[in-house]
């Protein structure tokens, strides 16, 4: 059976043997169901656990290991020479006899060990697909059996039942640590072996970025050059723009909003406003390259200043753009924290509204808004369809908004784009990349969580 | 005017400047406000003013003789035998009966350019369901060559030196002269809304990418919306305060802000890399953006469960229940909407989301559309940027077209998780 079907009979008789421990529980207090220790449907969900869950584990751990043990054995049965292989040519061989085995077409002629291999392949997956069903069947009725035999009055099968779902709920909750778990080492192992090839201080203080690879030993420029600073002042360059442009217009929004707008105007202006969060980041990288580019290089262009059609500043300005909503809303959220009493004290006093918002509320509320500026700041870092779309990819090392730059993202996305290997030191570079994204977005996003924690914790 | 008697003088002295200042201040709050908006619409005019001709096509009807020497010589009207026919032959045919003027090979080569690549495989496609027509000469509509299309939409300019112009005059004349005879029509792009990609831009549609999303899309809510619950229901009405619950909160808050390009090297580096998953496959994608969006289902699913009055969970431990069934009985389904609607707002950020799946491989030109999760395919969004990446001129306005289609999906999706809000929004 295929795992789809696999996992549809045992749906089905999941189902049927919830009916069966249902019944048997009415079974053995001959249909008095007061007598029981638990509700008749927890019997039910007894039995359909003991039936599912050992058989769903052995299904997991089988397909888990299913192609690393057949791979194995396949291999085991090819000839010495072919086995002789260095790793790398091996696993070419066992693609190709994957691909035969999945009926695409092969890189090279069909020759007749490789059939074998193949047929073997075939033969194998067979009888692991036949092995599985037949064990799965036997773990069922074996679960079920067992369940349903114990089913007695005084069992106590809410309680079991309500364990096997606690247990469910930490597994879920633990996921996330797994998740950063799995970042940190995935981006980690990777960036550790990168940094055995090029050393990390002339990864991080180098001047010149060019990743690429010679393909002949004796190639001009064969070394490749991963210095990541012109990657850091593009990066640099293009979220300080966007800044420029999302800050005041984000926090001057938010103060109107707050402070000054009718509620009509305010039902209508944000919800608009937020329809720019919600806006794919692609769409913004095509309006970019599209509109706002070209739009730069003819205005700008025009008064004679030399401007590249992937200028920085374009790719900036629409970034901004995109974080308007987040700064305004966060901003509104610690703006609308600080309390009344505060704007009523000062308005007594004679002071206008502008100077209460300027003397008395930013103050008050500045430690929650460069929380939330750092939070955008880290937003505009990490962000990549935009700059992938609208930004260069020439590493130029330039404070000028009019050149075109690059940033950490976008050589990210063009570093594993496309076909790879995966341990040549280009390919390793786009996690050395990630790892110090990561690690940069980390370290801002604590310290402003850190900043706008502590400061609510002062009017609460 | 000598020295102020009184305080209210200094004040009343100054307050004139003071109120410019208040108008100032106020002006600036409206001028920010307008920006936004400014660009909000300019975003929207920019793409739907590129994109909204992206719904028609131009097509031209051709006078084909369906040759029975040419397609079925011996008369079986097997499937087989029609598939073999050449069908371009018979389209070019009638091209230059159409237009008998036309003699060197390079302006032959230009005559048959004017109609799409696919016009065979439509009169292939049409002769094989109905083959009775086979000898007869039928007046058939084929797309027009991408060039074509904008020459009629008017996005070339005419009046431009012929050396400038990607269409030549003789292609020009051809087409007037069509046009003069009634043989070009602008129909509802059909193909736009049902083919997978091509490389010809009339020939490329956005239903494999529609497909593949819809596919990542389902991967993402089977395992985000019962892990977010769970993780949300754990935090809120079971977990112990301790190091270890704290810990996960912390996990949960970096998460949400971490950028979605690490969710795709996460992807590559675990699920391709290491467990040997195949690439740009929806089940992937899935994975990954399940991941990205969890976060956000599950601080929206604490909010909701936060909301439920302790009155309701006293209540039902009052009566007998446990605790398990206090929360799966009653408080989960209050905190139901509230749930679904953040849910929605994930899914939504998702299908929006390219990032993480240019990592894992879903960027590749994938002509079929997906049948499973394990089929190669790319996302909506991949889509569009594959297409703002491809320089005929006809790519733009379709990029515009798969942008309107994306976020009227990303509109509905929101409007619900909205309508949803305030139509089960419960003040207790």
């Amino acid at each position: 059976m295929s795992a789809t079907a696999l996992l549809f009979t045992l749906a089905l008789l999941g189902v049927f043997s919830y009916w069966l421990g249902r019944k048997r529980s009415f079974a053995v207090v001959d249909g008095q169901a007061w007598k029981l220790h638990s509700l008749p449907s927890y019997y039910g969900f007894y039995t359909a656990i003991w039936c599912g869950v050992p058989a769903l584990l052995i299904t997991g751990l089988w397909l888990f290991f299913e192609d690393l043990i057949i791979t194995h054995l396949v291999v085991g049965q090819l000839p010495a020479d072919v086995q002789s292989l260095s790793p790398s040519r091996l696993n070419l061989v066992v693609n190709d006899i994957r691909n035969m085995v999945s009926g695409n077409i092969v890189s090279v002629d069909v020759d007749p060990t490789m059939q074998a291999a193949a047929d073997h392949y075939i033969q194998l997956q067979d009888i692991s697909k036949a092995a599985l069903t037949v064990l799965v069947l036997i773990m069922v009725i074996m679960g079920g059996l067992y369940a349903l035999r114990s089913i007695r009055k005084d069992k106590q099968a809410r309680n079991a039942v309500e364990r096997v779902v606690k247990v469910f709920l930490i597994a879920s909750s633990t996921i996330a640590i797994f998740t950063t778990v799995g970042i940190v080492f995935s981006v980690l192992f990777e960036a550790i072996r990168f940094f055995e090839t090029v050393p990390i201080t002339s990864f991080l203080f180098g001047l010149e970025w060019s990743p690429q690879m010679a393909i002949r030993e004796d190639q001009v420029g064969s070394s490749g050059a991963f210095g990541a600073v012109p990657l850091f002042a593009g990066t640099m360059l293009i979220s300080f723009i966007a800044m420029v442009v999302a800050v005041p217009i984000g926090l001057m929004s938010a103060i109107y909003l707050s402070e000054y707008a009718n509620k009509k105007v305010r039902a209508v202006a944000k919800p608009l406003l937020e329809i720019l969060a919600g806006i794919p980041t692609v769409v913004y990288g095509f309006f970019a390259a599209l509109t706002v580019a070209p739009f730069i290089r003819d205005t700008i262009g025009s008064t004679g200043l030399d401007v590249s059609s992937e200028s920085a500043l374009a790719a900036g300005l629409v970034m901004g753009i995109m974080i308007i909503p987040f700064v305004s809303s966060l901003s509104d959220d610690v703006i609308n924290a600080v309390p009344q009493a505060m704007r009523d004290g000062s308005e007594g006093l004679g002071a206008t509204k502008s100077e209460t918002i300027k003397k008395v509320i930013i103050p008050a509320a500045l430690p929650g808004i460069v929380g939330g500026i750092l939070l955008a700041v880290s937003r505009a870092i990490g962000e990549t369809m935009i700059v992938v779309m609208a930004a260069g990819l020439s590493a130029n090392l330039t404070a000028n908004p009019l050149e075109a730059v690059t940033t950490v993202t976008v050589q990210i996305v063009t570093l594993l784009v496309g076909d790879q290997e995966f341990d040549s030191p280009k390919t390793l570079a786009a996690f050395a990349l990630g790892l110090l994204l990561f690690v940069v977005t980390l370290i801002l996003n604590i310290i402003a969580l850190h900043v706008v924690r502590k400061y609510r914790e002062q009017y609460e | 005017m000598g020295l102020p008697k009184y305080t209210t003088d200094i004040v009343r002295a100054g307050l004139e400047k003071r109120y410019k200042r208040e108008a100032h201040f106020r002006r600036l709050g409206v001028a920010a406000i307008v920006a936004g908006l400014i660009f909000l619409s300019i975003l929207f005019v920019s793409i739907i003013g590129n994109g909204y001709t992206a719904f028609w096509q131009t097509f031209i009807q051709l006078e084909v003789h369906l040759d029975a020497s040419e397609i079925d010589p011996e008369g079986t009207r097997e499937q087989n035998v029609l598939a073999a026919a050449n069908y371009g032959g018979l389209v070019k045919q009638s091209l230059r009966d159409m237009f008998p003027e036309v003699e060197s090979r390079r302006d032959k080569r230009k005559l048959y350019s004017t109609v799409s690549s696919g016009a065979s495989y439509m009169l292939e496609d049409y002769v094989k369901a109905n083959p009775e027509q086979i000898g007869n000469t039928i007046q058939f509509w084929v797309p027009a060559d991408d060039d074509i299309d904008m020459l009629m939409k008017g996005h070339f300019d005419r009046d431009k030196p012929e050396s400038e112009r990607r269409i030549k005059d003789d292609q020009i004349a051809w087409v007037d002269k069509l046009v003069a005879e009634g043989r070009v029509e602008s129909r509802f792009n059909t193909i736009f809304f049902t083919a997978g990609d091509s490389r010809d831009p009339e020939l490329a549609g956005i239903w494999g990418a529609a497909t593949g999303s819809f596919l990542t899309l389902i991967v993402t809510l089977l395992l985000a919306f019962p892990l977010g619950v769970a993780t949300a229901v754990y935090l809120e009405e079971f977990a112990p305060q301790n190091k270890w619950t704290d810990l996960i909160e912390v996990n949960i808050n970096n998460l949400a802000a971490v950028p979605s390009i690490v969710f795709g090297l996460l992807g590559l580096a675990v699920f391709i890399n290491f467990i040997g998953m195949p690439r740009s496959a929806p089940l992937v994608g899935g994975l990954v953006l399940t991941l990205m969006t969890l976060p956000t289902i599950i601080i929206a699913s604490r909010a909701a469960l936060k909301s439920v009055p302790p009155s309701i969970r006293e209540a039902a431990l009052g009566v007998g229940a446990s605790k398990m069934q206090m929360v799966f009985h009653h408080v989960l389904p209050l905190a139901m909407p509230g749930m679904l609607t953040g849910t929605i707002i994930g899914m939504a950020q998702a299908l929006g989301e390219s990032a993480p799946l240019l990592m894992i491989g879903m960027v590749a030109f994938i002509v079929d559309v997906p049948g499973g999760v394990m089929d190669p395919s790319t996302v909506l969004p991949v889509q569009i940027y594959l297409w703002a990446d491809s320089p005929e001129r006809a790519f733009v306005e379709r990029t515009s077209g798969a942008i309107m289609v994306l976020l009227a999906f990303l509109i509905t999706m929101n409007a619900l998780a909205v309508f949803l809000r305030k139509k089960f929004e419960r003040r207790w």
